[in-house]
């Protein structure tokens, strides 16, 4: 059964607020091998002109992936999550996310669309500081591949 | 944020300094614990033979954070990044043998925007074939 045209512009409730902390930035600068003293030291960061450490570019999926459950595990849309594979990935940043933000994520189905039997879901990801200041959206696109004899 | 690269000094073409990123197991697992993702076919072979995968492939997320490090190496301030796109072209495939797969990464400057910004086109690929497609970061330059 193909994914359900009609959720194409539904938005899911802002998810509660993750507040970014300086270890889990360099736990995840860690992860990925990359000692920039921007994610590492607050100075280092003050003097390039941020109030704390930043989070590497794509530390915010670690949020966003984490709210598009809401869309995945929606059981009205019916995503076989088995079969996903993720096609493709983008941010836009108005900001950096840095130490002490507190964040929230709003959840978009941008669009839905068939081809050759395979579901392309591409949901986005409004992250904002819990001031209401926007600090970078994430657009993911999953594809749901055919299922076997479909 | 003011990055530390002149756009008057950038021309279009110009190559940013290439990186290699060895990845194993270990990285794997390591990368799931800090992003939350815990999909098994990053570091469960059984369970992605299962589903049809040659052997344990990286996160994609994996690769679109190694490939960007050729740009915030090269800018000096990764709060410069303005916008960063890729497509998972193909799996990174890791092997249990203690050495596991390379991500080769090159860059270079694609086009001159508006605004003092650039656009940085980038190629990553692991044993010969490309793993990303349409990798293209906007950055702020001084």
């Amino acid at each position: 059964m193909p994914l359900d045209p009609s959720f194409i512009g539904r938005t899911y409730p802002p998810t509660t607020v993750y507040e970014v902390g300086r270890e889990k930035i360099r736990e995840f600068a860690e992860a990925v091998g990359d000692a920039n003293p921007a994610y590492l030291d607050t100075d280092a960061a003050k003097a390039l002109g941020h109030p704390d450490v930043i989070a590497p570019p794509t530390f915010p999926f670690v949020l966003t992936y984490r709210a598009a459950a809401q869309v995945v595990n929606d059981s009205d849309l019916g995503l076989d999550f088995s079969r996903v594979v993720h096609g493709d990935q983008r941010f836009t940043y108005t900001r950096p996310v840095r130490a002490g933000d507190r964040l929230s994520v709003t959840c978009t189905i941008d669009s839905i669309k068939s081809l050759a039997g395979n579901d392309i879901l591409s949901v986005r990801g409004d992250v904002h500081e819990e001031s209401g200041e926007h600090v970078v959206t994430a657009y993911m696109m999953l594809v749901a591949r055919a299922a076997e004899g479909e | 944020m003011p990055a530390q690269v002149n756009y008057d000094e950038v021309e279009v073409g110009s190559q940013l300094p290439a990186q290699s990123f060895p990845v194993t197991r270990a990285t794997l697992v390591q990368y799931a614990g800090a992003s939350g993702d815990f999909n098994p076919i990053h570091w469960n072979e059984a369970f992605a033979r299962s589903v049809g995968l040659p052997d344990v492939i990286g996160h994609g997320m994996f690769t679109m954070a190694e490939a960007i490090r050729v740009v915030t190496d090269w800018l000096g301030d990764p709060g410069a990044v303005v916008e960063y796109g890729v497509r998972f072209t193909k799996p990174v495939v890791v092997p249990n043998d203690g050495t596991g797969a390379v991500i080769e990464v090159t860059g270079k400057v694609a086009a001159k925007l508006e605004d003092r910004r650039v656009r940085v086109d980038l190629l990553a690929t692991s044993g010969g074939e490309k793993v990303l497609g349409m990798s293209r970061a906007v950055v702020q330059l001084l």
